[in-house]
Formats: C-alpha cells, sequence, structure tokens
C-alpha cells in the first residue's frame, strides 16, 4: 500500500501536480464555501468559461496564461456585477449573456489559432503539466485568496446572512460582492490549471456542497470543504497515474462520488435519528 | 404631563461604550449629535424604488424627538418599511432630507440600529443565534478586529434579557418567526445604539414575548433611547408608544400625541417630543 503510494511520487511532475493539487482543493473549496452559500454556482462556471479568450490571447502573444486568464475572469466578473448593480438586469440574465458572448469569443480565437490540440489543456486541464513557475503563480492565488478570506470573513459572513444590517452599519455589500468575484476569479485560474475551464466549478462547489450537508457551523463547513476537496484532488491524481485517464476528468469524478458518498452517509444518519426520535416520542407518550 | 428630558443627554445614550473602531466601515469617523436636535427628522422626503415609476414616499415631514416611543402605522404598501429602509442609509432619497441627531445619514453608524423584515435575512446560513447576535457588536469592531470579551459579555445579557439562552448555540435555520424576532432584537440591543428603526418587530410573537418586547422597548427609551417601530399591532398602541404616526400611499396622514390626545396634520410642525410640546 505504501509503495503505492510513494512510487508516483518519485516522478517530479506527480510532486509538483500533487502539490498543485492539494493547493487548487484549499483554494477552491475554501472560497466554494461562499460560492454555495451565496448561490453563485452558476456565476463560477461563468467565469471559469470566460477566462477562455484571456488564456488564447496570452497563449498567441506568449504572455503567461496564468495572468491572461486573471485579466479575463476580473473583467468578466466586474462586468457581471456591474450589468446587474442595481437590479434592473438580474444576475443570472447578466451572467447568461456575458458568460456566453466571452465563451464565443473564445471559441472563435481558437478557431483563428488553428490548433485545437493546443488548447485542449485549457478546457480540460493538466495537472500533470504543472511546470514550476505554473506552482509558485498558484501558490500565489492560494496565498491571496486564502489570506483575503481569512481577513474579511466576518464581513463576509455578515453581508451573506444580512446584507441590510451590514449596508446600515456602512459595511457596503456591494464592494464585498465586488471582491468575492475578484477572489473567485483567481480561484477559478487556479482551478484551470488542475481541471480545466470547463470543469473548475466543480472544484469550488461540490465539496461545499458536501461539507453543507455534515455541518451547519461556517468553520465546520470550511474545514470539512478543504478535507474533501484535497482528498478528491489526491485521489483523483493517483487515479490518473495508474489507470492512464484524463487527471482533471479523474479529481472532477473523486469529487463527485465522495459527495454521493456524504450524501447517502448523511441521509442514513437522518433518518435513523428521524426513527430514533418518534421511537423515543411514542415510548414517552405510553409511559405518560 | 411627562417630565421633559434634554434632548442633547438623551442623545449620548450608548455612547459612553463606543470606541471608534481603528478601521471603521465605511471610513466614517464619530460624529456627535447636534445639541437640541430630535433622534429624527425628515423633510420633503422622496423615496422611491429602483426602477419603479411611482415614488414610495411623498412629501414626508416628521420629526421624532429623543426618548420618544413612536409607531409607523398604515394598511400594506403605506410606505413603512421604506421610510425606514431611508432612515437607515438603505434608500436614497429622490427628494427631500433626513437628519438623524442633527446629522445626515450614515453620518455615525453605530447609533442607529436597524431590525429589517425577518424575510431580508438568509436564515439557512450555517451560523449559530450566538453568532448572529454578535453581528450587532461589529460596527464598534470595524475591519479586522475580532469580538472581544467585552463584546460576548454584552451578547451573553442582551441573549439573557431576550429569554434565549437555551437557543444560544442552536443554527438560526432552526428558529421559530416568534424565536428569530427576539434574536434580531437581541442583536439590535448589542449595538447599543441611541436610535432603534424597527421593522415589524411584533410580527409572528405571542402575547408573551410582545410583553418582553415591550418592556425591553420601554427601557431603552427610560434610558433616553428613541424607538420608531412599524407595525400592524394596532391593539397596543395606546400601552406601547407614545406617538402614532399615520401613513397612506406613501403620505404621513396625520401623527397621534397619545400622552395628550392630540392630533397633528402633517403640514403643521409634526413634533413628536415625548413630553408633548
Amino acid at each position: 500500500m505504501l509503495n503505492w503510494l510513494v512510487e508516483p511520487l518519485q516522478h517530479s511532475f506527480m510532486r509538483q501536480a500533487l502539490l498543485a493539487s492539494i493547493l487548487v482543493g484549499l483554494t477552491c473549496s475554501s472560497l466554494g464555501v461562499y460560492v454555495v452559500l451565496r448561490r453563485m454556482a452558476f456565476l463560477g462556471d461563468a467565469i471559469a468559461h470566460t477566462t477562455l479568450p484571456g488564456l488564447v490571447i496570452a497563449y498567441l502573444n506568449r504572455w503567461s496564461l496564468l495572468w491572461g486568464a486573471i485579466i479575463s475572469a476580473i473583467v468578466t466578473a466586474l462586468g457581471i456585477g456591474w450589468l446587474s448593480r442595481n437590479q434592473r438586469l438580474r444576475e443570472d440574465t447578466a451572467i447568461g449573456v456575458v458568460f456566453s458572448g466571452m465563451f464565443a469569443l473564445g471559441i472563435v480565437m481558437v478557431s483563428r489559432a488553428q490548433s485545437y490540440r493546443d488548447f485542449s489543456h485549457m478546457l480540460f486541464g493538466n495537472v500533470l503539466g504543472v511546470t514550476q513557475s505554473d506552482l509558485i503563480g498558484i501558490g500565489i492565488v492560494s496565498v491571496v485568496v486564502i489570506g483575503t478570506l481569512f481577513a474579511v470573513n466576518k464581513e463576509m459572513a455578515l453581508t451573506t446572512v444580512d446584507p441590510h444590517h451590514a449596508q446600515t452599519i456602512g459595511l457596503s455589500a456591494q464592494r464585498m460582492r465586488y471582491l468575492l468575484l475578484v477572489i473567485l476569479a483567481l480561484a477559478v485560474v487556479a482551478g484551470i490549471q488542475s481541471v480545466g475551464v470547463v470543469m473548475t466549478t466543480a472544484l469550488m462547489v461540490t465539496p461545499a456542497a458536501a461539507a453543507s450537508l455534515i455541518t451547519r457551523r461556517l468553520h465546520g463547513m470550511f474545514i470539512w470543504s478543504g478535507i474533501l476537496s484535497v482528498l478528491s484532488n489526491c485521489v483523483g491524481l493517483y487515479a490518473s497515474f495508474y489507470l492512464s485517464i484524463s487527471s482533471g476528468g479523474a479529481i472532477v469524478l473523486a469529487c463527485t462520488i465522495l459527495f454521493g458518498a456524504v450524501y447517502v452517509v448523511t441521509r442514513l444518519r437522518w433518518r435513523h435519528g428521524n426513527t430514533r426520535h418518534r421511537e423515543t416520542c411514542i415510548a414517552g407518550s405510553r409511559r405518560n | 404631563m411627562m417630565q421633559k428630558i434634554d434632548a442633547s443627554v438623551l442623545c449620548r445614550e450608548g455612547e459612553h461604550s463606543h470606541v471608534e473602531p481603528r478601521w471603521p466601515y465605511g471610513g466614517r469617523v464619530h460624529r456627535d449629535p447636534l445639541s437640541g436636535s430630535p433622534a429624527v427628522q425628515t423633510a420633503g422626503l422622496q423615496v422611491c424604488y429602483p426602477g419603479a415609476a411611482d415614488p414610495a414616499i411623498k412629501n414626508a415631514s416628521l420629526e421624532v424627538s429623543c426618548g420618544c416611543r413612536a409607531a409607523l402605522v398604515g394598511h400594506n404598501g403605506a410606505g413603512k418599511s421604506t421610510l425606514l429602509k431611508a432612515m437607515a442609509g438603505l434608500l436614497k432619497p429622490e427628494a427631500g432630507t433626513i437628519r438623524l441627531f442633527g446629522n445626515p445619514v450614515g453620518a455615525c453608524h453605530h447609533r442607529t440600529a436597524y431590525l429589517p423584515q425577518r424575510s431580508d435575512l438568509d436564515w439557512q446560513f450555517p451560523v449559530s443565534v450566538r453568532q448572529l447576535v454578535l453581528t450587532g457588536r461589529y460596527v464598534h469592531l470595524g475591519w479586522f478586529q475580532q469580538p472581544r470579551k467585552k463584546d460576548e459579555q454584552l451578547v451573553s445579557r442582551a441573549i439573557r434579557r431576550l429569554g434565549i439562552e437555551q437557543l444560544a448555540q442552536k443554527p438560526i435555520g432552526d428558529l421559530s418567526g416568534g424565536q428569530q424576532q427576539r434574536v434580531l432584537l437581541a442583536r439590535a440591543l448589542v449595538q447599543e445604539s441611541s436610535l432603534f428603526l424597527l421593522d415589524e418587530p411584533l410580527n409572528a410573537l405571542d402575547e408573551a414575548t410582545r410583553d418582553t418586547v415591550d418592556e425591553v422597548l420601554r427601557e431603552h427609551t427610560q434610558r433616553g433611547g428613541t424607538v420608531l417601530v412599524a407595525t400592524h399591532d394596532l391593539g397596543r398602541l395606546s400601552e406601547s408608544f407614545d406617538r402614532v404616526i399615520y401613513l397612506c400611499e406613501g403620505r404621513v396622514e396625520q401623527i397621534e400625541n397619545l400622552t395628550s390626545g392630540h392630533l397633528t396634520a402633517p403640514q403643521q410642525s409634526a413634533s413628536t417630543s415625548r413630553d408633548g410640546t
């Protein structure tokens, strides 16, 4: 068993991939808590897809892909926030417009580049191909995202649970939303290295959704989301190595299987708890 | 006739405990109430929701003096919640002015506590009752400052006062409507504000809890605080309030002084001081 775990790590690309997976897992899962609690899964998906034009422009000009994606994602996030700022246009409508437009732009640019193969790792991820400089970029993004969340967690929580109260004490819910969108864009970019544009949302939503089934405490959600995410990233990576399957697909599938397992276990516990509660009530009424 | 209370003293209620945070939200600084100013004063106020054709509040002028318990009464859509939201800084007036203790809205955030309608909160958010009540202290903490021992003590005291000790560690999603109202009122108490703006705080409450809420609000005004409550509960007006402000279709119809039985038309100076002057 130990050999089975250690053997892949003898390859430097696997060590880098594992480190990248853990960093991406922690980053996306911690932000995912707010994505789930604020019901922003669609927005996360949209931002992931809209990084495509930025990635293509950066690739064609031999710039850093990471920065191309970051700028594209931030422009999208702020654009959606601006379009839906005064509720004349609903946020999901604004997302639909910007998301499809930007993704279409990316597809057109890819077709102009006349090489779909070069962009396949952007669409579906390739954590096994992470380079040293990618790893540094992911590390910086992770520190920024997790550090920001840690620093403003009480404000983020308040603007989520009661934006009106936040507003009355001078804490702008709108500005907190923009901040969340910007760090969401950063986390998405980190996720793209691992599982690609198409599946990044899964890294944010699935572990946090599973965590929400396990606990009803915010801190507990952060912890469980992180554990489940790192676990599924590692399982997916090893599965990819031993079964020679797509790393991005394997990681997301591992996330989904873990979510399924958590769902079944929590349902069974809930049903068992309800039965015991019913029996206690019946026993109590008989005694009386 | 009740004894006249010095407004400038009343307006300072609760401020002894406020220490300006190092990084306050909105970058605001502490601003003293203007001497002799009423707690709330609006003049020619007009408020419109984004995208709406007609204003929800039309030319509303009123005053609520320090130490007064005033009720905002009117049918659904009369503009009670809108008026409170404008006073709390959630809606910007299209025309007219709002002054709180002589200052513009938002000049000093800790001095005003706003209790929203229950439906405005996300009750499925995974925090406990105690954590939600603690958010009332955030205005005194500002950015990056974590709650201190004193904040926790104030939360414990407010929770005890509202009789919700047994709920303190429960997730807020497990609360009934009446329990939610009590939790929100506890949060308003820990904010230690002079002015309470309460939107339908008596909804979904049983008689015993209404008595508790009445008592808490009475204590607040006895300490010099001011209370403005939007309510549908017409049965308790005379026992729970000093003044009643009647709203109809966004306009202030009339103001009734319950301590003297005197009616005031809004266009005549609608002062609602506690002594009936």
